[in-house]
């Protein structure tokens, strides 16, 4: 990252363009850039592709009409198993699908993270991930073994790359150095690397990153700028520094049921900045 | 002991990873994670677990590992887990479907998506659990193959070649409320394994929509020793388990 990059989630969200292919990291209801997502909604952005392993993010985007395809293997809230606005876009047709198994997803971010066209895999061979991707390819292994002596089939899963990454570390530094605290660092690293320009939300920027080597999961050559949104991951989980909010969440997904209720809720807590709706959270 | 049939349930569950030795087991649902647990304290006690977050949990409760998700998928690719799943759908050579039902392009009722089960299928043991045996799950077709079955039928599919380039799925059991199923028969369609107590074959032929194999004689799925009605009573005080079957 070059220096003097920190930014708020508004000026973030003022480097994308329509359009555009976004990483969100995270995993389900989990350590999600909810800030710099919440930014995308105050935004006039639109018809944009969502990759993800989904939750609330990809939920969201896919409410407010701004996510034209999410490519994903779910879409879930973790604790509540259905992502109630991606089955409703589903449902009404208002929302395109690029359906993966979640490995060739992963694989698909470690080729673009790689700058490879594709890493060959054994996932989606004879499900029906073939027939609703007709652009997905096999590739035979130039190298016989006992099983295959013509050589092995596999998917050819293609690089998977990002026009932008959004991802939200625990703590940050100023020059662009990520770090997260929680059980797993899901695949924000390969986000970030698979994506023309990475963005970091973190809950705090400190002077001088502290802990676990292993939880030093960015370094500031994959990243492009950095954004300081405290409690940003809510109402997903960002252990150790907060829990799922699952009051919220319940919530959240009895509000998607009906237009009404969801109407209100984003009157409520969506239509105003990051201010507004942290405040309103907490009331 | 004769047990609900919640507490058969688990049992047959447990049976499914015995002899699996030092792998992953993956259980989906309660009573699968009842029937993994009453394995590993039992006769399968090589099991690996996790806290259904990054942690592989032992017995004790104590951490003897790590595996976030990326470890996960390594261990799946490796060949060392054996995952239950559920299934919204399976027909009869036990290709499953979680993702959605009607026409995928938009379906009439959008479910969990393919989630891992393609590459689950293709790399390592898999079984399933259907709390709720019915014509609406046991289908002649599934409207989208999630998990890999042993044939497709009429509806191939590319990257569904022939058997001298894919190795066939390792597809152990099917367990629901009302018997144990598996495909141990010479074209890998599903059979009749075992019916649980109190269940007749003619129950569960109803209650599928496609001809199952019955062996000349099926016998009664396992009712649960003392020992393990009791460690089934100390793994789920509250009861968790009955209400996953109707």
């Amino acid at each position: 990252m070059l220096s003097g990059r920190v930014l708020t989630p508004d000026e973030v969200v003022r480097e994308l363009s329509d359009g555009m292919t976004i990483g969100i990291g995270g995993w389900g209801s989990r350590r999600k850039p909810m800030a710099l997502v919440r930014a995308i909604l105050r935004s006039p952005l639109r018809d944009l592709t969502v990759v993800s392993y989904a939750g609330p993010d990809v939920g969201l985007l896919i409410a407010s009409g701004q996510a034209r395809r999410i490519v994903t293997g779910f879409a879930s809230l973790d604790s509540i198993a259905l992502e109630p606005h991606f089955r409703n876009g589903r449902q009404r047709g208002t929302v395109e699908l690029t359906e993966l198994d979640e490995g060739m997803l992963h694989w698909g971010l470690l080729a673009a993270a790689h700058r490879l066209p594709f890493l060959p895999i054994r996932a989606g061979l004879g499900s029906d991930v073939m027939r609703v991707n007709p652009e997905l390819r096999t590739v035979r292994s130039p190298y016989p073994d006992t099983g295959h002596p013509g050589g092995e089939d596999l998917v050819a899963m293609p690089a998977l790359r990002l026009d932008a990454a959004l991802v939200h570390m625990n703590r940050a530094d100023a020059v662009g150095n990520g770090q997260y605290l929680g059980p797993d660092p899901y695949f924000d690293d390969l986000f970030c690397l698979a994506a023309e320009r990475a963005y970091v939300s973190c809950e705090e920027i400190v002077p001088a990153l502290t802990g676990p080597p292993p939880s030093l999961l960015l370094n500031r050559a994959m990243v492009h700028a950095v954004t300081e949104t405290p409690n940003g991951a809510h109402f997903t989980s960002c252990v150790p520094d907060y829990g799922r909010d699952e009051e919220f969440q319940r919530r959240y997904a009895k509000a998607a049921a009906d237009p009404d209720d969801w109407r209100r809720f984003r009157a409520e807590y969506l239509d105003g900045d990051e201010a507004s709706y942290q405040k309103a959270v907490r009331r | 002991m004769t047990g609900s049939t919640a507490d058969v349930c688990v049992v047959a569950c447990a049976e499914a990873w015995r002899g699996d030795g030092a792998i992953l087991a993956s259980p989906m649902g309660v009573i699968p994670a009842l029937g993994a647990r009453l394995a590993r304290q039992t006769f399968a006690p090589d099991l690996l677990m996790t806290d259904g977050e990054a942690f592989l949990i032992d017995e004790a409760g104590k951490v003897e590992g790590w595996l976030p998700y990326r470890q996960v998928f390594t261990m799946v690719a490796a060949g060392r887990r054996h995952v239950m799943m559920g299934a919204a759908q399976i027909d009869r050579f036990g290709n499953q479907n979680i993702s959605c039902i009607g026409d995928w392009a938009r379906p009439k009722a959008q479910l969990l998506g393919v989630r891992g089960a393609p590459g689950n299928t293709v790399n390592h043991a898999v079984s399933y659990w259907v709390p709720r045996h019915s014509r609406r799950v046991f289908v002649e077709h599934v409207d989208m193959v999630c998990g890999v079955g042993y044939h497709r039928g009429s509806s191939g599919v590319r990257g569904s070649s022939p058997a001298s380039q894919q190795s066939a799925p390792d597809l152990r059991v099917v367990v629901t409320n009302l018997a144990v199923l598996d495909f141990l028969t010479p074209d890998h369609a599903m059979r009749v394994r075992s019916v649980h107590p109190g269940v007749e074959v003619a129950d569960v032929l109803n209650q599928t929509g496609f001809e199952l194999v019955v062996p000349d004689d099926v016998p009664t799925s396992r009712a649960p020793s003392a020992a393990e009605f009791d460690l089934i009573r100390r793994l789920d005080p509250d009861g968790t388990r009955a209400k996953e079957v109707p």
